[in-house]
């Protein structure tokens, strides 16, 4: 069964903060399925819907994405997409 | 549908902002089968299962947390009323018990295991007995048991001589942990009408109609209503309600999502969904701030429990849309020392314990995590409970009574409870006796349900 997950990246913009997040994705093999972003007063929101397979794994994917947070002080959070259906969709 | 960019970025700002939570996964355990004529083989039993059933309690709901990235802040146990187990024990064997509690929920790093109870709201029996004898010394003498005693219901009237015997208890129980602010008496809530299937501490039991264990959820967010509602400065009440409904919804829908795979994943069915705003000492994560939001200049002015009441009801008409099993005690907390407004509320004037009793007959249970000065006597703290159990009585709803005389403390001073309880502002007692109305014991009898006026 295909499980969805939504990636939340936001801080300061900055050059490289799609290529280093989609790296790790791509390093742990994860389909990007949809990708938006905006930026509002220098404030860099990123969200990505990916395709992830196992969910006992996000887990360590957080992980792998702390480097990443560190090096560019940035906020990154994976959540499984249900949560959004729930509190969004009748 | 897609999820919209900004129905995602609202959840992350609930999340991240607003204090969104779980605020406890509890799972409830029927200990009935653990009688035994030997007692230190209940004790055994009560251990094992207790610890058996509740194995990956901490760790499940931790791991659910992390992928769905709401946290959940506490896990809790919550037992059969225990003084089921006591019919032949003797009261040193009851403390005994509360201690083997102690211990499991110590090994299972859960903060509190509630279920110290007993349902007397008609009468005393052998086991309730030992209980009652039991429970200053078992409080006193533990960290993480919580008990809670009915001694009303709409149904039964109110117990007097119940009521006298928890004023002593109370006051018993804070001599006994005066080093300590009295503490012992914040894990002790009196009760009208209790409810069967209440996740959140310190009232919660695994009720006589429940099954052998089942997980239940308590979700909470103040700080979203409250920030939500800032963004309406100029709505009207009814649109107030609406907006207030919709957060609500959308708390509770998280919440029950989250406590469906929790029970999934431990193999227990899911039990009930309760949605109830319960504060915390956390910067904007109050209640009573947000009746100051919806036109309040301090909390306990006239028009209090106006905005209560809509607050209530708005929450629970939310809830009740979102989740099919809302149960517990769904609505809104006011606990004193844990939300910050309330306590800014008494420390202005504004805010008085009779006030505050008043607000109980329009939020969801009653008078909570209220300091009082040391030297209330029995009678008057047993007085303090017969009129909250009269309005639960009355309004056919759950009241209840958590109050903390902190001996040695007097009106004006303020109480450091540390942690999640929070401090409060010491509150005087009416200073005129109650002792007789007390001292005649017996039973109020059960209200008419008809005549309503």
């Amino acid at each position: 069964m295909q499980r969805r997950a939504v990636v939340s990246v936001v801080g300061k913009d900055q050059v490289g903060i799609i290529a280093k997040v989609t790296t790790v994705l791509y390093k742990n093999e994860m389909n990007i399925l949809d990708i938006s972003q905006t930026i509002l007063q220098d404030f860099f929101t990123m969200i990505m819907l990916i395709d992830i397979k196992d969910p006992s794994n996000l887990e360590a994917l957080q992980e792998k994405f702390e480097p990443v947070e560190k090096e560019l002080g940035l906020k990154i959070n994976i959540q499984l997409e249900d949560v959004f259906q729930a509190m969004h969709r009748v | 549908m897609p999820i919209a960019f900004t129905e995602i970025q609202e959840t992350i700002r609930m999340v991240e902002m607003e204090h969104l939570d779980i605020r406890t996964v509890t799972m409830g355990i029927s200990l009935r089968d653990c009688a035994d004529q030997d007692f230190e083989k209940v004790k055994e039993n009560v251990y094992q299962k207790v610890t058996s059933y509740a194995k990956d309690l901490q760790k499940t709901a931790s791991q659910v947390a992390t992928e769905y990235g709401v946290p959940i802040i506490n896990k809790r146990i919550a037992i059969s009323p225990a003084a089921d187990l006591l019919g032949n024990a003797t009261k040193e064997q009851a403390v005994e018990l509360a201690k083997t509690l102690d211990k499991a929920a110590q090994t299972l790093d859960v903060d509190f295991i509630g279920g110290y109870s007993a349902l007397v709201h008609k009468g005393i029996s052998k086991g309730e007995q030992i209980l009652l004898d039991a429970l200053p010394e078992a409080l006193s003498q533990t960290e993480r048991v919580c008990a809670s005693i009915s001694v009303a219901t709409t149904r039964t009237g109110i117990n007097m001589d119940a009521v006298k015997r928890m004023g002593n208890i109370i006051h018993q129980t804070a001599e006994l942990t005066k080093d300590n602010n009295s503490i012992g008496c914040a894990k002790l809530v009196v009760f009208c009408n209790p409810v069967e299937d209440n996740p959140f501490m310190a009232g919660a039991f695994h009720g006589a109609g429940e099954g052998e264990a089942v997980l239940s959820v308590g979700v909470s967010g103040p700080g979203v209503v409250l920030n939500a509602l800032r963004r309406y400065p100029d709505a009207d009440l009814g649109e107030i309600s609406d907006v207030i409904k919709k957060t609500a919804f959308k708390i509770t829908r998280a919440g029950e999502l989250i406590g469906r795979v929790v029970a999934d994943r431990l193999n227990v069915p899911f039990g009930i969904m309760d949605l109830s705003l319960a504060p915390t000492n956390a910067m904007n994560d109050s209640v009573a701030e947000i009746l100051e939001e919806i036109g309040l200049e301090r909390v306990g002015t006239h028009g209090t429990i106006a905005a209560l009441a809509l607050m209530n009801d708005a929450v629970k008409k939310g809830g009740a849309m979102a989740s099919s099993y809302v149960g517990g005690l769904s609505g809104a907390f006011i606990p004193v020392s844990e939300d910050n407004g309330m306590i800014r509320g008494i420390e202005d004037g504004a805010l008085n314990l009779s006030k505050l009793e008043a607000m109980t007959c329009v939020c969801s249970v009653g008078l909570d995590m209220i300091a009082l000065e040391g030297k209330a006597s029995p009678e008057t703290l047993a007085a303090i409970i017969a009129d909250e159990a009269a309005i639960g009585m009355i309004n056919k709803k759950t009241t209840a009574v958590r109050v903390i005389p902190v001996i040695g403390k007097e009106e004006g001073d303020t109480v450091e409870f540390g942690g999640l309880l929070g401090r409060a502002p010491i509150i005087g007692v009416n200073p005129f006796s109650s002792d007789k109305l007390i001292h005649r014991g017996g039973r109020i009898p059960a209200p008419l349900q008809s005549l309503i006026n």
